[in-house]
Order: structure tokens, then sequence, then C-alpha cells
């Protein structure tokens, strides 16, 4: 009844805990689909947190293709007559939901943050219009493809007494016209936005990335907070790698203290900020609309704010 | 090279406001544009149009109005544009299926260029979907492009990798923001858009004529943006220890 895939052995883990519910309410199974060539060795872990079923499928693939997964999982659904597909929604995950929808002519709803049954209707809910709506959506044919985000679900704890079946899938892959060529690790500063208490944020107010100086020592008086920045810090000037971007297409980010210096607050940054504790803003644009997002806000110039501002908090420690 | 992009009217998602008493975002009497993530898209195919010739066609799913909004695009550098009017309750189901019905009615074409996502819904199904429909390889994701007669290179963000991949045609891309800076139609070509043909294709005319969504809305509520706006100006020094004062008393200063 419920397939579930994952790029990461993770998110699989999550997905599984919404997909027990899911079956068990209907008195149904769970399945787990993973590729790959040593897939057999991992499967006993998914039946611990709560699979029914491992399938194992396609060993000769390596790495992650959208086009070579989608022919496996069009099989497979195909061939068990499963009716919910949960993928994780990492980019791999978003990939290849849709293009796997297509092929099985069936709905599809990306980042899904609740998902239930409701009078034997499928029901979805997910975030749009920047945060500024939660649409929810009615899956009127099965089956149904649904990616979930990372942490919305947490694990089931594992039980070494569960069961399971570990079956071969006998569905390959077609030919596709495209190839990967190479892959590369993205420029990284090993930094976690997602998982940070603290953040403070830099956007286009900042004249030069020497200046970023001053937000980490705005950041070290706040006991070594992590820096964040906007899209345009990250993806145009290249000032900071994309592990602090923090936005709609970036990192979303619920810290308890959020800061943001020099942004000007386009609601693509707001987005991936808006469910922090509390947001402080410095601009200075008194106009600027990160103030309509900011608990507390001052108008002026960050050059000489944030200086004062590390002055009056390093006065009160 | 034949090239299709297809871009979406979306509304100005900044304009929104939500109705305090039905809680219910605002949308109408907001302005609409092209998704900015489509004009991206649009950008790409020019530079590929400039570099190996041949043709560009607009293609959107939408409603009557989003003429005025393709126009902009035949401005920027496509050279045809087809409108197919968006069907009652219009899923990602419906208007991939029409997109990917209108491409194959065109026939012969190279390369599908879609922005990642729109800036409205961001769910970026319908790249992905057009490719599986047509059952074509994509490449999404990417930042950087490499067209040549044969195949087509992209750099692509994956988010923690970074996959350069290529593939034969016919594809289909899809960009992000970075891969470029869209240009500006001049007024010259603003005037020349209008004389540019514009097709309006019905579901009908795509064998599409009672095609049911897959996916229906059921609600939409506004999540309002609830903050306490404490705005402090004039008196910097003031300011900052009123401001040190306030976060030492909500507990958040590490």
């Amino acid at each position: 009844m419920v397939l579930i895939y994952s790029d990461t052995e993770k998110g699989a883990l999550e997905l599984l805990s919404k997909g027990r519910e899911l079956a068990d309410a209907a008195g149904r199974k769970v399945s787990v689909v993973i590729t790959g060539p040593d897939a057999g060795s991992r499967a006993k872990r998914f039946i611990e947190h709560g699979a029914d079923r491992v399938i194992l499928a396609a060993p000769s693939l390596e790495g992650f293709k959208a086009e070579e997964i989608a022919d496996v999982l069009e099989g497979i659904v195909k061939d068990e007559k499963e009716d919910v597909i949960l993928i994780s929604s990492t980019k791999n995950g978003k990939e290849l939901a849709p293009r796997l929808a297509a092929m099985l002519d069936a709905g599809c709803v990306t980042d899904a943050t609740s998902i239930d049954i409701d009078s034997g209707k499928l029901r979805v809910e997910r975030t749009v219009y920047s945060g500024n709506a939660v649409a929810k959506e009615e899956f009127a044919s099965t089956p149904a493809v649904i990616t979930v985000p990372g942490k919305a679900f947490d694990p089931l704890p594992p039980d070494p007494s569960r069961t399971g079946e570990v079956i071969e899938a006998a569905v390959q892959p077609g030919g596709h016209g495209s190839r990967i060529i190479e892959v590369k690790k993205m420029v990284s500063e090993g930094v976690n936005v997602e998982d940070a208490e603290i953040i403070v944020s830099c956007g286009r107010g900042f004249k030069s990335s020497d200046d970023l100086k001053m937000l980490e020592e705005l950041a070290d008086t706040l006991n070594g907070v992590t820096l964040g920045c906007s899209r345009p810090i990250a993806a145009d000037l290249k000032w900071l790698s994309d592990d602090h971007w923090i936005g709609l297409s970036g990192h979303k980010v619920k810290p308890k203290l959020y800061v943001a210096c020099g942004i000007s607050g386009q609601i693509q940054h707001v987005a991936g900020m808006r469910d922090s504790g509390i947001i402080v803003a410095i601009n200075k644009d008194p106009d600027a609309p990160i103030f309509n997002s900011a608990d507390y806000g001052i108008v002026g110039d960050l050059y000489q704010v944030i200086p004062k501002l590390v002055e009056a908090l390093k006065a009160r420690k | 090279m034949n090239i299709v992009v297809c871009a979406k009217q979306v509304v100005d998602v900044g304009e929104i406001k939500v109705n305090p008493s039905t809680n219910k975002p605002v949308l109408e009497g907001i302005p609409r544009k092209i998704s900015d993530i489509d004009k991206n898209a649009m950008e790409e195919a020019i530079r590929i149009k400039e570099k190996l010739g041949g043709k560009i066609t607009v293609m959107t799913v939408g409603p009557p109005d989003a003429r005025e909004r393709i126009k902009e695009l035949l401005a920027m550098g496509a050279d045809e544009g087809v409108l197919i009017e968006a069907p009652e309750n219009a899923d990602y189901h419906l208007v991939s299926r029409a997109l990917a019905r209108g491409i194959e009615k065109m026939g012969d074409v190279d390369i599908v260029l879609c922005g990642e996502a729109s800036i409205d819904m961001f769910s970026g199904q319908v790249g992905p979907r057009i490719a599986g429909h047509l059952r074509i390889p994509q490449l999404t994701y990417a930042f950087r492009l490499e067209a040549d007669e044969g195949k087509i290179r992209a750099d692509r963000n994956m988010g923690d990798t970074m996959v350069i991949s290529e593939s034969t045609y016919p594809v289909v891309v899809t960009v992000t923001k970075e891969i470029n800076e869209p240009r500006l139609p001049s007024l010259m070509q603003i005037l020349g858009s209008a004389n540019k043909p514009l097709n309006e294709w019905k579901m009908g005319d795509l064998g599409l004529e009672g095609e049911a969504p897959r996916v229906t809305e059921v609600d939409l509520s506004g999540v309002s943006m609830e903050r306490k706006n404490v705005i402090f100006k004039d008196d910097l020094d003031e300011a900052v220890n009123e401001l040190a004062d306030r976060l030492a008393k909500e507990g958040v200063t590490g």
C-alpha cells in the first residue's frame, strides 16, 4: 500500500514512521525500495524501523539518476499496485517524484507538512505563496506521490524483534540519453544553519566581504552564533558559501534569535526564517519590508549600529 | 535548435496580504507577472539561440490575461508564443500534460527550458513532469549550461553536491536563478513584439478535453506573520541599549 523511497537512509527512516501510521490505519503494508549493489545488507535496519517489506531493485545502479530510479519505481508501483508513494524532499527526491507521477499519470504534492487519511480521502498540507498561506489538498486518484521534507517526522525506535520480508524486484531501468559526468562536493564551510539556536545574518547592506568581520564580532558577543545570509551574498557575491544561505531556495531555519543586518526582507528571504523565535532587523531604510517581519528593529546605518550593539551587549554580560 | 520555454503567470507574492477576518490570503487585485525564474530560462534560451541558431517558442498554460505576460517574453527575444487556456481546477497533472501535448504538437523540439520552480507555489513539478510525460531525459537545477550541436552539458546544484551531467536532445532543462541575469527588452523590441505570432490553444485542441485533475485544493488559509514590530529610530545609543535590554529580557542572548 505504502511505498517508500529516499536517496538517504535517514530520510527513508523518517518516511517509514509516517508510512507505518498510514498503513496501520488501513491494515495494509509498508515497503521500502532500495537500489544499488549492497542493498541487501541494509534491509534489516528498515525492517527494525517499521517496514513490512524491503524491495531490492536494480543492483547494477550506482549513484542517483532520476530517469533510472523513476523507471524502477514505476515498475514496482505497477507490479505491486502501491497506492501511496512517499519520497524525501531532497533535490534528488524533488526531481524524481514529479517525473514518476507523470509516468504513472498520477497526482503529486511536494513538500507536504502533514499527511492524513480523512474519511477515506488522502489529504496533505503544504506551505504556498512564500509562507503566506497553507494549502490543504486532496488526492482524487491513486497512486498518489508525495514528497516530505527532512525532519517532518521522527523515525520510529528500532525494534530488533520485528520481522519482514526481503524480496528482489526484477524491474530494470531503461536506457536514457543523459549521463552523469562528475559529482563534486559543494563548496562548504561545514556550517549547519538549520540546527542553529542563534543566527546573525547579513545582506546587501554590507559594502565588502571584509566588513563581515563586524558581523562575526556581533556573533562572538552572542556566544558563538552561526552566520547566515540572504541570496545575493551567497549566490551572486559568493562572500559566504551556500550553507549560510537562508531563504526559499536556500535553507529554512528556526533559531530562537534571528538578527537580520542590512537585509531588505524580500519575501523569498523571509520565507526561510519566518518561524524564528525573535526576529531583529537592522536596516538604514525605514521602509524596508524586513521591519514588518521583525519583533525589534533599529533604523540606522549598520556600520554604526553593530559596533554600538556589540558594546551594549558586552556591558550586560 | 528548436527551443520551448515554459513560463507561468504568477501573482506578485510580495504583495499578498492575509485578510484578518477571513484568514484567507487576498489574491484579487494583486499584480501579475512572469515567474522570475522563468525569465532566467528565457534568457538562457536566447543565449543558446545566439550560439546555435534556431527558434524560441514561449508556452504558457494560463488565463486569457496571460497574453500580456507572453508579450513580455516575445519582447525579450522569443519568436512565437502559445497560450493554452487553463482548465478549471488545473493541477500539475493537467498543466504539464497540456504543455507536453503542446510540445508534441509542435514537433521536433530539441530543448524544453523551465525555471526550477514558480515563485508562487515553488513545487518544481512542471519540468520533471514534462520529461516524464515525454519520456525524455531531464537536467534539473542547472546553474550553468553549455549547449552544442549534439549534446548539452549542465552544472547542477543538487544541495550538498554539484553534479555535472550531459544529455542528448530532446531534453528538459530546469534552471536556477543564479544561471544568468535576464536582459531587459529595448523599446523597439517591445513595439516589435506586437507583430510576433501568439497562438491560442484549448485543452480540446490537445486531446485533453474533460481530463480530470489528480489533486484538488480543499482549503487555503492565510498564515499571518504576527510580530511585535517594535522599531527604534533616531538616537542610536538609546536604540542599542533598549534593544540589548529587550533581548536580555526575552532570554535569547545566548
